[in-house]
């Protein structure tokens, strides 16, 4: 069985957010790229997959520009056959367009499970999952916190408020995995070397006409100063006032 | 031109993030201009008439038997057969586990943009731009939608309810032709994660536990506040990685989103990564020893000192208001 898995590179979480001169964008200036965290979780599972069915292909897939090749190469180095870039200049938020792009690829590969993470923590957005799978025709679980899979069916346990669905998918599906769906593997040396003589085809993305269009990026309002009310028990009943009488949420 | 409203129920209850959808809608209808139509998949009419007092002039009503759970392509086909129905120029729903997962397929199967997660809509130079929080809540992005209906969701807590008394809403039957059988994709159980749990999304106060409760056992501590509080708990990453509290619970990047009117963060650092959980609380109180800990930086009050002696007299100091009250 074929399986891809959508990746994304993203700005590390640790990184201090400037818009750029445009007012648009992010200024990239000393911004670490990184894998999209929920994406590893991605990853991960088709690599498990793989292994319990003795065999099999993981293709990385990835909408981005030139410095996507560093991505992918970790990808390869954690266990991926094969990577595909599909270049553009920085998607942005218009989920519809990747999802385009990817799909155009998905299509050619036919595989039996697609996987992608439950939302990449640049934009926000986490919609590209549920739009492929519509772009591709095939069914979806978003937000997939537990996996297992019997022949065709595969079973997603997914948080909902308060609770848990259990959806049950016939492949060739596609799932968005969560935190929590399994424990990522680092790369190994040899992973890391056997890298190095993977492919990474690159081919232009075809992203189609905008369906989103950002008209700023900005820093959010600071928070007004706060203040300690006290130090220890002693200021209990000072904090209690101030929630009631000042802030009244209490 | 209308603004239609995805509304989300569940075991036939209508959740509240169709209520503030619908608030937001009945606003933005000042502008755009009306009416406020509401679309509802479900098994039984959960009672949609008195959303006419949360601002739907009318409902659209889809049922179907497959319809008691979430059912995705049901539900898309549904909000799809409603868009055709009313040509609206926006479709809001809310950022819940539902909205989230259906929303894109919408989006989708209309070929336009989709704004997840707003937390403002504004009409800018006569066109509508939504506000969303990007890079974890470092930066807002604003965006505009070249294409008709624009669509949005919105970050569940944000927006306010309105309040038309005695105004009941129409009910109309809206046909959706979906063969449950062949879809291949189903919910087949719904796991409850125990009675009368809020989740922390939903709650009007959290109150989190972090690496300084020292252990597992010490969440006792954050329990009884937010039992006397009538709150909900939440926790750190570090906590949850520790296998300390479920993820269910985790507030932050990798975990929930929450915008309660109390965020109450208990021996909590405030890493980036979690305050992109819970900066947009409307009020923040932070309990920490260490005076320097991020957290203060975006706390509204907060409390210098150790924990352990800290959480149980506020605990005590609520109970005694709620016996006063
Ligand atoms: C990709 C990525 C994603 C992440 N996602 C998340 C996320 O979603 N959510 C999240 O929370 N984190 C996330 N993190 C982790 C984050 O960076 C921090 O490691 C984590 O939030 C720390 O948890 P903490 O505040 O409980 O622990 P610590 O940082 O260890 O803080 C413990 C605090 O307790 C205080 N303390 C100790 N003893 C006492 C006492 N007796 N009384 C009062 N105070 C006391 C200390 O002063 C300290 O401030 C993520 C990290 C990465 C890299
Ligand atoms: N440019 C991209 N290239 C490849 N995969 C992507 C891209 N953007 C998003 N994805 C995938 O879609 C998931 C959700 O992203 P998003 O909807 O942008 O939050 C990510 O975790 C990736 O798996």
């Amino acid at each position: 069985m074929i399986q891809v898995v959508c990746v994304k590179q993203v700005p590390d979480t640790e990184t201090r957010v400037k818009p750029a001169a445009d007012g648009r964008s992010l200024d990239p200036a000393g911004v670490t790229w990184v894998l999209n965290p929920y994406d590893e979780y991605a990853v991960e599972q088709a690599l498990r997959v793989r292994e319990q069915q003795g065999g099999g292909e993981v293709v990385a897939l990835s909408v981005g520009g030139a410095g996507a090749q560093t991505m992918l190469r970790n990808v390869l180095a954690l266990g991926a056959d094969r990577a595909i870039l599909l270049r553009t200049d920085l998607p942005g938020p218009d989920g519809l367009a990747v999802a385009r792009a990817l799909a155009a690829e998905i299509r050619a590969l036919a595989p039996g499970l697609v996987w992608l993470g439950r939302q990449a923590v640049d934009d926000d957005q986490a919609q590209v999952g549920p739009i492929l799978a519509e772009l591709l025709g095939l069914p979806c679980a978003t937000v997939a916190a537990a996996f297992a899979l019997a022949g065709e069916t595969a079973t997603v346990e997914r948080d909902i408020e308060g609770g848990r669905e259990i959806v049950e998918l016939t492949l060739p599906a596609v799932i968005t995995a969560d935190k929590g769906l399994n424990e990522p593997r680092y790369a190994s040396l040899k992973g890391i070397m056997a890298a190095k003589k993977k492919t990474i085809a690159e081919k232009p993305a075809e992203l189609g006409e905008p369906n989103l269009e950002v008209v700023a990026l900005e820093l959010p309002p600071a928070r007004a100063a706060g203040r300690v009310v006290g130090q220890g028990a002693a200021a209990v009943p000072e904090l209690v006032r101030v929630l009631r009488e000042s802030a009244k949420v209490i | 031109m209308s603004i239609l409203v995805f509304v989300e129920q569940r075991e036939g209850r209508v959740r509240s993030v169709s209520r503030e959808a619908l608030g937001e809608a009945t606003r933005l209808a000042a502008t755009l201009g009306g009416p406020v139509i509401g679309v509802c998949p479900a098994v039984a009419d959960p009672g949609l008439a008195a959303l006419g007092e949360a601002g739907a002039e009318k409902v659209l009503l889809a049922v179907h038997p497959a319809f008691d759970r979430y059912d995705a392509a049901g539900y898309a086909q549904a909000a799809v057969a409603a868009v055709a129905a009313v040509r609206p120029a926006l479709v809001l729903f809310g950022a819940s586990a539902m909205g989230r997962d259906l929303a894109p397929r919408v989006a989708a199967r209309l070929g336009v943009g989709l704004a997840t997660d707003c937390t403002s809509l504004a009409v800018q130079d006569g066109r509508l731009v939504a506000a969303r929080p990007v890079y974890a809540g470092k930066a807002i992005q604003k965006v505009a939608f070249p294409r008709s209906p624009a669509l949005a969701s919105l970050r569940p807590k944000v927006f306010a309810p309105v309040s038309v008394p005695g105004r009941s809403a129409a009910v109309e039957a809206l046909a959706v032709e979906h063969d449950a059988a062949a879809a291949r994709a189903r919910v087949v159980r719904v796991a409850a994660a125990g009675a009368g749990k809020v989740d922390v999304t939903e709650a009007e106060i959290v109150v989190s536990g972090g690496r300084g409760l020292k252990g597992p056992e010490h969440f006792k501590l954050i329990e009884d506040l937010a039992e006397a509080l009538g709150a909900s708990v939440g926790a750190s990453r570090a906590v949850v990685d520790a296998g300390w509290r479920p993820h269910a619970e985790q507030v932050g990047q990798t975990g929930k989103t929450v915008s309660p009117k109390l965020y109450v963060a208990v021996g909590i650092s405030g890493a980036i990564q979690h305050l992109a959980g819970m900066s947009s609380s409307r009020c923040i109180v932070a309990i920490n020893k260490d005076p320097e800990a991020p957290i203060f930086k975006v706390a509204d009050y907060g409390i210098v000192g150790d924990l352990f002696e800290v959480v149980p007299a506020l605990t005590e100091a609520v109970r005694k208001l709620d016996a006063h009250a």
